[in-house]
């Protein structure tokens, strides 16, 4: 036997197991929700000829237009405003955390240990009408009614979930940061640079593929946030993953949630395919 | 702005500040007397945490959960273990379209793969229990786990592994005595990584748990009931030590995979 056919079958019969298991779990299930968005839902009974009605709905109806806009807006505005408090952040860890870097990345990941359902719970207790932050200034008197912009709506949605996502995004940036070589900084200074353009012309553009991996990994998984908008976005900040959870329960329409969710699906990867594009021809351009 | 080091220094300490403070709340508030969560605080008192311990449900949770995170993290360590060293030893057909096809729960929104399992189990008839989550959880390890365990043979020596078949060992037994010793770091921080990802998991369990609910879904069922919070909160508390401690020990094991230049900066 040569060792190429070799080698395919010893790679082969290792992989044979978590690859089914993927096409079972994940590509099959994947295929049967893509096939049931194109069903309806008749009550109790599933109506399994070919229709194109979700994707009308989903697309025309303006309440899913709006939670999808809503949606996007929300997870765009968690990923910039977690990069703009990571970068800072990673910035002083790498360039002037000295020898106790790891010691700063425990610290600064350590809060984030904490149930990801209670970290969000804790925004809630903090925002509520008579909750933490409005009886703490009132007991401080620095107000004389309780604060209602931060709470039950987008703001409090953005503000929870750039709490709870900021320290995933600070690691990326770190590791880019790590990689920079100093010489260069010196070299950019040498050559009459000042700070700001240094800063913009090398380090940024440098660091950019942390970044870029940073924003993906928080825009990911907050776009199809359920957990808080729920415990604090109130009516007016709810998501596309709220209603798509109610056409599974609630209003019983699973063929138009699959239709939410496949949507959803395609938002996201395009989003994020446009990120990796970039990406790529960033690493090929340094 | 970035190039002033006093300034960096007060904007890292506001960061932490806003990233401590919340988690704080949860030590305040479970050893308050009060059963209002607001300030002022009343006084010490260790009644939250007793009320935990006639609480029937949420042992029957804790219980289901720990079922599920170690079956879970058991199943997903085992599936990353044979993607990983199939990946790091192996050149084969498919192999990159593979890995990749096997890592897409991490780019997908757990909602997603939430929604997905249950149309399946639904069209199957399939009634919902804690093996249902436990797939569910399994699929969202095994690319974690297959990553770790990428790191932990990528450093692995294969002259090791060469010799003991030299010196007459056969492939399990190589497999047994040589490489599952020299990768047990690996293996162990995959494991806890799993066993704290199922743990902590609220959206596939809430989608596809029956009639038995994990912590995640027990807790988020308590939220409606403002007479349960301080006793949740010292829930909150005992978890958040004891995540701590796990991470602890995940940390020590990860760093005890040997190192060589190519995993130096990961």
């Amino acid at each position: 036997m040569s060792s190429v056919t070799n080698n395919n079958l010893k790679g082969w019969r290792l992989l044979a197991t978590p690859f089914v298991f993927s096409l079972l779990l994940l590509l099959a299930p994947l295929l049967l929700m893509l096939t049931m968005s194109f069903w309806t839902q008749d009550y109790l009974t599933l109506d399994r000829t070919f229709t194109l009605n979700n994707y009308e709905e989903a697309l025309t109806q303006p309440v899913y237009q709006m939670l999808f806009k809503r949606s996007l807006f929300i997870s765009l505005s968690v990923t910039l405003l977690t990069i703009l408090i990571a970068f800072p952040v990673a910035y002083y860890i790498s360039f002037y955390g000295g020898s106790k870097k790891t010691l700063w990345i425990f610290l600064v990941t350590i809060p984030f240990w904490t149930s990801y359902l209670l970290r969000m719970f804790l925004w809630k207790v903090i925002l509520g009408y008579n909750g933490v932050l409005n009886s703490l200034l009132l007991w401080l008197e620095v107000i004389t009614e309780p604060l209602t912009v931060i709470l039950y709506n987008s703001n409090a949605v953005i503000l929870a979930l750039t709490h709870g996502w900021a320290p995933f995004a600070i690691l990326p940036i770190f590791v880019s940061l790590e990689k920079i070589d100093r010489s260069l900084l010196e070299a950019s200074r040498d050559l009459g640079d000042g700070a700001t353009q240094q800063f913009f012309r090398v380090v940024l553009p440098l660091a950019m593929p942390g970044v870029v991996a940073a924003g993906l990994i928080v825009f990911i998984p907050t776009i199809g946030e359920y957990i808080t908008p729920k415990l604090v976005g109130g009516t007016d900040g709810l998501m596309i993953a709220n209603m798509i959870q109610v056409q599974f329960s609630k209003a019983n329409n699973a063929p138009l949630g699959a239709a939410l969710s496949v949507s959803s699906l395609i938002i996201v990867t395009s989003i994020s395919l446009i990120f990796v594009i970039y990406n790529r021809r960033l690493l090929r351009k340094y | 702005m970035l190039n002033n080091k006093n300034f960096l220094k007060l904007f890292v300490l506001i960061a932490l500040i806003f990233f401590y403070s919340p988690a704080l709340l949860l030590p305040i508030f479970a050893f308050n007397e009060s059963q209002i969560i607001s300030f002022p605080v009343e006084g010490f008192s260790l009644r939250w945490f007793e009320v935990l311990l006639s609480e029937k449900t949420l042992h029957g949770a804790l219980k289901n959960s720990l079922f599920v995170a170690l079956s879970s993290a058991a199943f997903g360590t085992f599936l990353g273990v044979l993607t990983a060293r199939a990946n790091s030893r192996y050149e084969f057909f498919g192999k990159k379209p593979t890995l990749s096809f096997i890592l897409i729960p991490l780019v997908i929104p757990e909602l997603i793969i939430g929604v997905a399992l249950l149309i399946v189990l639904m069209q199957l008839g399939l009634s919902l229990s804690l093996w249902t989550v436990i797939l569910g959880h399994t699929l969202l390890i095994m690319p974690f786990s297959t990553l770790v365990m990428m790191s932990a043979f990528n450093n692995f020596d294969q002259s090791v592994e060469e010799a003991s078949m030299d010196l007459g060992e056969t492939a399990f037994g190589t497999f047994r005595r040589i490489i599952i010793p020299m990768v047990s770091p690996g293996l162990i921080a995959s494991f806890i990584i799993g066993f704290t990802i199922s743990l902590d998991e609220f959206m596939i369990a809430f989608f596809l748990t029956g009639t038995e609910p994990t912590l995640p879904v027990y807790i988020w069922a308590q939220f409606r009931f403002p007479v349960k919070l301080p006793s949740v909160m010292a829930l909150g508390t005992i978890m958040l030590i004891f995540s701590l401690v796990l991470l602890t020990l995940s940390e020590y094991f990860r760093r005890k995979i040997p190192k060589t230049e190519s995993s130096r900066i990961v």
